[in-house]
């Protein structure tokens, strides 16, 4: 579904993702690992499109489609989904409204009937319970005086809406107490089936306990260094990050060293 | 970095021109000019001498063209036609006497003015340069004692009201273009609802300028006696020419004890291009007095047209409890110029008003809000609330804020409060994140912006406000 081929990427005129390559099968789920600014958050906005971002070389294959050349909301329209590690505020704006006009433009595309406000309130009511949603979230305005943990939960109720093929989920459990992270990953787990796949970007491995990974990355400055299971995370939160920081400088000396 | 680029105008849809024979008068203005508009229309002794005191103060004042924070060359009001209407009886028993011409514009604009297609619940008064061509469900009104009818007819119809009322609450030597306005006015709407009377629908004026050379002057009056309730629309319209056309208008408002009237406007006058060739000079004063115990007057606007705005519609809270509101969303994108808000005037005890003033401005326009709060000695308890914000887009704009406060009584309330803020990449990427274009994003964070505004117009008017902004303002990330 998901292939990325050496793939790199700047932002500010800084080299970030420096030859990233995965492959995603439908049904996986893939975990993303990495110290703080190892390029995670930047992963994922790139494949979302996010316009600061430049692929400097390298290419995304989206179910055989070139995904680069897409415009951000066109490959929304496609099934590619990212929920924000920082969702934005919008004033103004009702979670209500804005959920129905996202849906809509999904089934725009793809040639269905459009939902009335008050279809749309008996299907956002039926994927709220998924998160334990408030209803009372709904009326508010996008994301506006939403505690951290309540952001999280409306990121995972709009993948709930929107039905992604590919999710990306760049730290969805930071911020997130115990028991609304076990919420937002039961809910996750709802919405995991044979047909899409996940993509885990977190820098702890706690969340892989309720999300349980086919496959773990390490992303180091902005490379993945190691892949492998669900053990591979067990290792890294029994040894932290710096065995395999250190692995990876041995293996790829910097210039400066050599 | 700013990636967010406007791209030009969504074509003006408004902008053709009606062929149609009219009925002018010589260009220029002199004390005979004013004498013919008077003639023309039959007018009583006393509309003459009203307009020609007005004349007489508008030649001694000086146009305001200094405490504005617009700029425009000086209008040549020699080189206007104060009087041009289409050619057609003067009196028209039917609506099937009105020109199929003129009926074929109105529709075009969206109102429809013959019977089988008239807007339900709405009543309609259509003025066309000059004068007004129709109106709409008045035998109806008439039936529950409200009076809605063109200015004209208002004249040699209810002198003894428009005695009683005009210039009462807008004096003629008010202000350089009320004065001007007061001498030539040619027509306008005319509303009365008696005491104890809710108008049993909405009312509405729209007024389509089609003359390039002849500007619009018109007059509006509305009267709410004794617990009565009215809530009245205006919209506008006007060719795409290059010249520019001067629209200097006056409004006056009387709300009596308990009396409410709600006054929207959906402002869509031509801009002017993108270099600032052409569009309407909309110079306006607007005015409501609160004079009965308990009355109350809210005043709603979305000025989205116009090369230049200069308006303030007001408040004068006289009666003790009175209200006065005023909602406003100002637009103003490539060259366009705004200076508007509004003056709320406490006089009776605990009198009460808020305004509420959103300013957006794109391109290279110029977006002002000024506004004064102003409550005199005698007004204990009186309470202001003012929440300005403005919402840039570009970095070529410019927003400024104007606020006015004097206070002679310290037992007031008053507050203030003002933001900036542009609508951020952030913003825009999150929502095309979701499958939103970049157009419905830009179009749903400013109607988000302008929410406490447009939930304060009549429905229909309040779809197409937020259409109307989605057009002015097409985005695209550069
Ligand atoms: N918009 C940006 N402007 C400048 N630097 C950025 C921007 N986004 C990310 N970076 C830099 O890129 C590096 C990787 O950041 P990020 O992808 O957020 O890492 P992670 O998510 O793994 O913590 C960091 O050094 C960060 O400062
Ligand atoms: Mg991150």
């Amino acid at each position: 579904m998901l292939e990325i081929r050496d793939l790199h990427a700047r932002v500010e005129g800084k080299d970030i993702l420096r030859g990233v390559s995965l492959t995603v099968k439908r049904g996986e789920v893939h975990a993303i690992m990495g110290p703080n600014g190892s390029g995670k958050s930047t992963l994922a906005k790139v494949l979302a499109g996010h316009p600061s971002y430049e692929v400097t070389s390298g290419e995304v294959l989206f179910d055989g489609k070139n995904l680069l050349e897409l415009e951000p909301d066109e490959r929304a329209r496609e099934g590619v989904f990212l929920a924000f590690q920082y969702p934005v505020e919008i004033p103004g704006v009702s979670n209500a409204q804005f959920l129905r006009l996202a849906y809509n433009e999904k089934r725009k595309h793809l040639g269905e009937e459009e939902l009335d406000p008050l279809e749309f309130k008996d299907l956002l009511k039926e994927r709220a319970q998924i998160v334990e949603m408030d209803a009372g979230l709904m009326s508010r305005s996008v994301n506006e005086g939403f505690s951290g943990g309540e952001k999280k939960r409306n990121e995972i109720l709009q993948m709930a809406v929107l039905e992604p093929k590919l999710a990306v989920l760049d730290e969805t459990d930071s911020g997130l107490d115990i028991d609304a992270l076990r919420i937002v990953s039961e809910g996750v787990n709802k919405l995991r089936h044979a047909d899409n796949a996940i993509v885990l970007v977190t820098h702890y491995q706690r969340l892989l306990n309720y999300i349980v990974p086919d496959y773990v990355h390490v992303l180091y400055k902005g490379r993945i260094v190691r892949s492998g299971g669900k053990e591979l995370a067990l290792a890294l939160e029994e040894k932290g990050y710096d065995w395999i920081k250190d692995e990876a400088e041995e293996s790829q000396p910097s210039a400066a060293s050599a | 970095m700013s990636s967010i680029e406007l791209l030009t105008n969504k074509e003006y849809k408004y902008g053709f021109v009606t062929d149609i024979e009219s009925d002018m008068i010589p260009r220029g203005l002199s004390e005979d000019t004013i004498r013919l508009i008077s003639a023309k229309k039959n007018e009583p002794e006393f509309m003459l001498e009203f307009r020609l005191k007005a004349y007489r103060n508008w030649l001694k004042m000086e146009e305001p063209q200094h405490w504005p924070n617009i700029t425009y060359p000086k209008v040549d009001y020699q080189d206007i036609i104060y009087y041009s209407a289409p050619k057609q009886k003067a009196t028209k028993a039917s609506m099937d006497e009105v020109d199929p011409e003129l009926i074929k514009t109105f529709e075009k604009l969206g109102i429809p003015l013959t019977e089988q297609k008239m807007l339900a619940g709405v009543a309609v008064d259509a003025v066309f340069d000059s004068v007004s061509v129709a109106t709409t469900y008045k035998a109806k009104l008439k039936q529950h004692g409200v009076i809605f009818c063109s200015f004209s007819e208002a004249v040699l119809e209810y002198p003894e009201l428009i005695k009683k009322y005009l210039g009462t609450v807008v004096p003629t030597n008010d202000n350089y273009f009320a004065a001007l306005n007061s001498a030539v006015f040619t027509d306008g709407s005319f509303v009365f609802i008696p005491k104890g009377v809710h108008c049993p629908m909405e009312l509405s004026t729209y007024f389509r300028i089609n003359n390039s050379e002849s500007g619009q002057f018109e007059r509006t009056l509305i009267i709410a006696e004794e617990g009565a309730h009215v809530s009245y629309l205006e919209g506008c319209t006007a060719p795409k020419f290059d010249k520019n056309q001067l629209h200097a208008a006056v409004v006056e408002l009387v709300a009596l004890d308990d009396a409410e009237i709600k006054y929207s406007t959906v402002q869509n006058w031509y801009a002017g291009d993108e270099e600032g060739k052409g569009g309407i000079y909309n110079f306006v004063t607007k005015r409501g007095a609160c004079r009965g115990r308990n009355s109350k007057i809210s005043w709603t606007q979305v000025e989205t047209g116009s090369a230049i705005t200069w308006k303030y519609p007001s408040c004068i809270l006289q009666g003790d409890n009175s209200i006065g509101e005023f909602y406003s969303v100002a637009l103003t994108n490539h060259a366009q110029q705004a200076d508007t808000g509004t003056k709320m005037i406490h006089i009776g005890k605990n009198t009460r008003s808020n305004i509420v003033s959103k300013g957006i401005s794109a391109g290279k326009s110029n977006n002002s809000y000024r506004g004064l709060v102003k409550v005199l000695a005698g007004a204990e308890g009186a309470r202001n609330y003012t929440q300005c914000d403005s919402l840039l887009i570009g970095d070529k704009c410019g927003a400024n804020t104007f606020p006015y406060i004097e206070v002679s009584n310290n037992t007031a309330k008053v507050e203030h409060e003002a933001t900036t803020s542009r609508i951020s990449e952030e913003q825009l990427f999150y929502l095309r994140q979701r499958g939103i274009s970049q157009e419905d994003a830009v179009s749903l964070i400013i109607n988000g912006f302008c929410k406490d505004v447009f939930r304060e117009l009549p429905m229909e008017f309040a779809v197409e406000a937020q259409r109307l902004l989605g057009m002015k303002l097409e985005g695209s990330v550069g």
